[in-house]
């Protein structure tokens, strides 16, 4: 197997998004991965694209074949991956799996989503799309309900706290505001979402006990990695390449229900050690991840189940600031989804495209992680159900 | 979601009766029914109701509903652990949501779930109230 190199990347601004279309998001964030790679005439062979909602909210199927058209990339190859919220990083699963194999030698993966346009009970019900349709989706569950049952088992029996929740939201849009490319892009304070009297008028609770702050907005967006064999990255571009150490995957059970402990998150355990395992890093490695915060909850859970804290450990972590910029395992430097924005699509893809920025130390110097070698990214599909991690290293 | 009338003729047995299966190889109670064991991964097709009564294993207060179920908001979500073993995901009902708390006995009653669309087709299912019934 042939190891496999980022050479390009690009994104556009998550937020609202009238101006374009799903399509034309997906082609502006292309055009900026191929730009980046400076790839000349060297032909694209594969391009697989992420998006999860294309049939139901553009009434638009065959989004792949649509994009490689409107590239004027004729006649790469097309697929579209529909794996929910982790639909971003199984698209460049897919990419990765086509070049170390032999396949393909340059893959373009496309991820985007464009939620903006309906209302936004629309939007939470494309989402709970994703619920068991027979014994979740028709009781009212959606994910902002799941988040909360699970938020609720994990402050009785893992020691989180309300404060450590507020502590990553605060952290996160701080981070958002420094990020071009997120949506949110305002600073909140703990007395404004916390311990004030018009906090309860700011903050409202979503799905009890988590509030508006606790989860990300919805948001248009697309980002895009073009990618090659690392043998090739040196003569197709000048750019730094950064490799794919490796890459995880594991899937757990459709409902929550059926977890014997449901604020066991399996798959991302799996799914990180997995990708560590085949880049034959440990947790202790990284410097700088990138982790699925669709709720605050969710990044300090994912925290301790990757392997950076012991489980309990993560809400301590929050508060002590050891998962801020500057601190002992920087976490959502790009304000994360809770900030970036999670357009379903575009969000497993945009964090690799941050974790990229990183590892080339491309960024201005007040989000650059100094001196990044490694980075960690977890796209988390359904509550958990379909996790992906990738151990990216920046190139020697 | 539009209302598909065979897919709630279909469910009848689950929404209604609380109907799971249960599994001849290793005994274990399946709900919702899937034909498949997940603990033993054999063959599971014998339907067995489910006895309704349980305990509340975790909830949430859902306030931002998704479409089609607006008008019930701030409706109370839970895991209901049924005494037969397996969990059930249901809403609360007869109770205010700030009187929930982890561990509640609860039982199964049939309630309505909601509306769908201009010809107005009502969904029956099951929801779980404060045990009152010894």
């Amino acid at each position: 197997m042939r190891d496999v190199a980022i050479i390009g990347v690009g994104m556009i601004p998550f937020g609202r998004r009238d101006q374009d279309s799903l399509i034309d998001m997906l082609a502006y964030a292309s055009m900026k991965a191929l730009d980046d790679a400076h790839l000349g005439d060297k032909a694209v062979d594969a391009v697989y694209v992420a998006n999860m909602g294309g049939g139901i909210l553009q009434h638009q199927t065959g989004i792949a074949s649509a994009l490689v058209d409107r590239l004027s990339l004729l006649p790469a190859a097309a697929d579209l991956v529909e794996n929910g919220p982790a639909s971003g990083a199984s698209a460049i699963k897919n990419g990765v799996q086509a070049i170390a194999s032999g396949y393909s030698d340059v893959v373009l993966v496309a991820g985007g989503e464009k939620m903006r346009e309906v209302t936004g009970w629309r939007a939470t019900d494309f989402v709970a799309t994703l619920t068991h349709p027979e014994s979740e989706y028709p009781y009212g569950i959606t994910l902002p309900g799941m988040a909360g049952m699970f938020t609720r088992l994990y402050m009785e029996q893992h020691g989180l706290t309300a404060e450590a929740l507020v502590a990553v939201a605060i952290k996160n849009q701080e981070m958002g505001a420094l990020n071009p490319y997120a949506h949110v892009e305002m600073m909140i304070t703990k007395e404004g979402i916390f311990d004030s009297p018009h906090s309860v008028v700011n903050n409202p609770l979503v799905a009890d006990p988590l509030r508006l702050y606790d989860a990300c907005p919805v948001s248009d967006g697309a980002a895009a990695v073009l990618m090659c064999p690392l043998e090739m990255a040196r003569e197709l571009t000048e750019k730094q390449p950064v490799v794919v150490a490796g890459f995880g995957q594991a899937t757990d059970t459709h409902t929550l229900q059926e977890r014997d402990d449901p604020t066991d998150l399996k798959a991302v355990r799996l799914a990180a050690q997995q990708a560590f395992d085949r880049a034959k890093l440990k947790p202790s490695d990284v410097d700088v991840a990138e982790l699925h915060d669709a709720f605050t909850v969710l990044e300090i859970a994912e925290s301790e189940h990757v392997g950076f804290f012991g489980k309990g450990e993560g809400s301590k972590a929050a508060l002590a600031g050891l998962t801020r910029f500057g601190g002992k395992i920087p976490i959502n430097v790009s304000g994360g989804l809770k900030a970036r924005g999670h357009p379903v699509g575009a969000t497993g893809v945009a964090q690799v495209v941050e974790i990229t920025w990183q590892l080339r130390h491309e960024l201005p110097k007040e989000r650059q992680v100094k001196n990044a070698k490694v980075g960690l990214t977890v796209n988390f599909g359904g509550f958990g159900n379909n996790v992906l991690a990738f151990v990216l290293r920046r190139a020697s | 979601m539009e209302a598909k009338v065979a897919n709630d003729w279909r469910l009848r047995g689950q929404r209604y009766r609380l109907e799971g299966e249960v599994c001849g190889h290793c005994g274990v109670a399946i709900f919702p029914p899937r034909d498949i064991c997940p603990e033993c991964g054999k063959p599971a097709k014998t339907p067995a109701p489910l006895s309704g009564r349980g305990e509340v294993y975790t909830f949430s207060t859902v306030y931002n509903a998704p479409e089609g179920f607006e008008p019930y908001t701030p409706y109370t979500v839970a895991l209901v652990k049924l005494e037969e073993g397996p969990v059930v995901t249901a809403q609360l009902t007869d109770v205010a949501p700030k009187d929930v708390q982890i561990g509640m006995p609860v039982e199964m009653v049939t309630r309505r779930l909601r509306t769908h669309g201009e010809e107005g087709t009502i969904v029956y299912g099951y929801k779980f109230r404060p045990r009152v019934r010894v």
